[in-house]
């Protein structure tokens, strides 16, 4: 399955401002492949998941979705295969209700009502949202709202799922919740972020962005463990694979108020 | 910014109501559309001085607010909040207008009074009838109806997402209001200093937010067209509601019912 194939080779892009974007960017994530795209902010993350389906187009270097070169022409099925999770889901859920909404990538590919109607619950069941589809995308809280904008792209069907920073802003259980979601999904997956944890759960593959160049491409679990390697790209180790130093200021704060606590702990 | 906030609760409020399930509310969108146009043309173009015949008209609020369940005072309070436009527009008719056209007892009404409380009542009727319309349909319900009728779909579209991110907007505006009271510890009042780049940013979130929703629009496949999943049923049920309301506007706009029916009383007597 060639078409799930998504190469980027000598990418640059400036911004008109003149801020640096991205400096000569080249990889190859094959079929099945999740890969976290990490690095600190204004790294060139999101600069570079906008490339990935022609929001940007860049001034030099190519990029290929499966067996074409994306190019206007081809920009309409680069689309296809290619879904976008924004990073804010109010810029992603513009419909009047949540069914509209999801219903909305369907619609544009000119498929029948019934079977919008069943993508459109198919996409809501798969991310537990579907109790939700007549209401209004505003009324949702931050966790709900994520859920439908994935629900939006899963409704067209892509073959590569792209997202910005999918876990910023979920209370801990949300967050929980969407990294077992993202453990099932099957399709080639490209995700930017600063959770780190969550890439460890989720990305079998890490590429470490810095100043819009690539420091490190590999295997998620040799990079975390390169220490120099995420301080010089402005990163740290996953937080669960830091040992815990208990803060001393707080602990002889806990030491003079809780006298009996401390005491109680030496028993044991 | 309370007030901002809780205006916005308001119109969440008016959705809310939208959702009923009376007779009412089923009904397609269109035709509860279409009477409320012909009943605003109808009241509008009443003369000035015509108030006796605006009685009747006020059947039509009445009779949708009681058969949808709507809650009264609710809406004669969103009536209230925007009633100074429209005394505004009618307060220097007494100055301008003092022939005396109204006797009641002893106290003569000039032609400027009269003319006064008849922009009041047209108002009222028409606001009236068009809250009644959106607590009956939802805002989101009105546009469709709007496009199914031929309206122009840009226009359209931009009525939809003038809906859907008023809120996201509002949001944007009091967050940066609260940062800016929160810093600013000598006064409640703002600057015009302050506000000027106040707006630029405001406006300037707006555009980059635009584009956002702009290139997930386009990253799902967006050509022009919003198309909606839903259909409209324009049955028998919709064509007499128009037609009867229609008829009865008609009448009460010909021929002044309050006297006809006055005489008719009197002719028993």
């Amino acid at each position: 399955m060639s078409h799930h194939i998504v190469k980027a080779d000598n990418l640059y892009y400036t911004y008109p401002d003149g801020t640096m974007g991205v400096n000569g960017i080249s990889f190859t994530i094959t079929h099945g492949e999740s890969v976290a795209l990490v690095g600190a902010n204004g790294a060139g993350k999101s600069t570079l998941l906008l490339h990935l389906n022609g929001c940007l187009v860049s001034a030099k270097g190519e990029i290929r979705i499966g067996d074409y070169q994306l190019t206007p022409k081809t920009m309409k099925a680069a689309r296809r295969s290619v879904g976008m999770v924004f990073q804010d889901p109010d810029d992603q859920l513009f419909m009047p209700t949540v069914f509209d909404d999801v219903a909305f990538g369907p619609m544009n590919l000119g498929l029948p009502e019934q079977e919008v109607k069943d993508r459109v619950i198919l996409a809501l069941e798969t991310v537990g949202a579907a109790h939700l589809k007549n209401r209004p995308p505003y009324k949702l809280s931050g966790g709900e709202k994520r859920a439908v904008a994935i629900a939006t792209i899963l409704a067209a069907s892509p073959d590569i799922l792209v997202m910005d920073e999918p876990t910023s802003n979920l209370d801990p259980l949300s967050r929980k919740r969407l990294i077992s979601l993202l453990q099932t999904f099957e399709h080639t997956k490209i995700i930017a972020t600063h959770d780190l944890d969550m890439a460890l759960d989720v990305c079998e593959r890490t590429i470490v962005l810095h100043k819009g160049e690539i420091t490190a491409d590999g295997p998620t679990l040799d990079i975390f463990n390169n220490e120099d390697l995420l301080l010089k790209s402005g990163l740290e180790k996953p937080l669960r694979m830091q040992e815990y130093k208990p803060i001393l200021a707080n602990l002889k704060k806990k030491t003079h108020h809780h006298d009996h606590d401390h005491n109680h702990h030496h028993h044991h | 910014m309370a007030t901002i906030e809780n205006n916005l609760f308001d119109i969440r409020t008016m959705d809310t109501l939208a959702s009923g399930n009376t007779g009412l509310h089923r009904l397609d969108p269109r035709a509860k559309l279409i009477t409320t146009l012909i009943f605003i043309v109808m009241v509008v173009s009443l003369g000035k001085y015509e108030i006796s015949m605006m009685i009747p008209f006020v059947i039509y609020p009445v009779a949708m607010v009681v058969g949808a369940d709507l809650p009264v005072f609710y809406l004669l309070k969103k009536i209230l909040i925007v009633s100074p436009f429209a005394v505004l527009i009618g307060i220097f008719n007494p100055l301008l207008d003092t022939q005396p056209l109204l006797e009641i007892g002893r106290v003569s009404l000039s032609g400027g009074w009269v003319s006064f409380f008849s922009i009041l009542i047209r108002f009222a009727l028409t606001v009236g009838a068009a809250l009644v319309l959106i607590c009956l349909t939802g805002f989101n319900g009105v546009c469709m109806a709007l496009e199914k009728l031929k309206v122009p779909l840009p226009f359209v579209i931009q009525l939809l997402f003038l809906y859907r991110y008023l809120f996201v907007l509002i949001e944007e505006a009091s967050r940066m209001i609260r940062a800016r009271s929160l810093r600013s510890f000598d006064s409640g009042r703002m600057r015009f200093k302050v506000f000027v780049p106040l707006l630029g940013q405001l406006l300037l979130r707006t555009l980059d937010r635009a584009q956002r929703i702009h290139l997930a629009m386009l990253c799902r496949g967006f050509d022009g067209h919003i198309r909606v999943a839903k259909p409209m049923t324009f049955g028998q049920k919709e064509v007499i509601f128009i037609l009867s309301w229609s008829c009865f506007f008609i009448l009460a706009r010909r021929y002044n019912l309050p006297v006809i029916f006055g005489s008719i009383i009197e002719g028993f007597f």
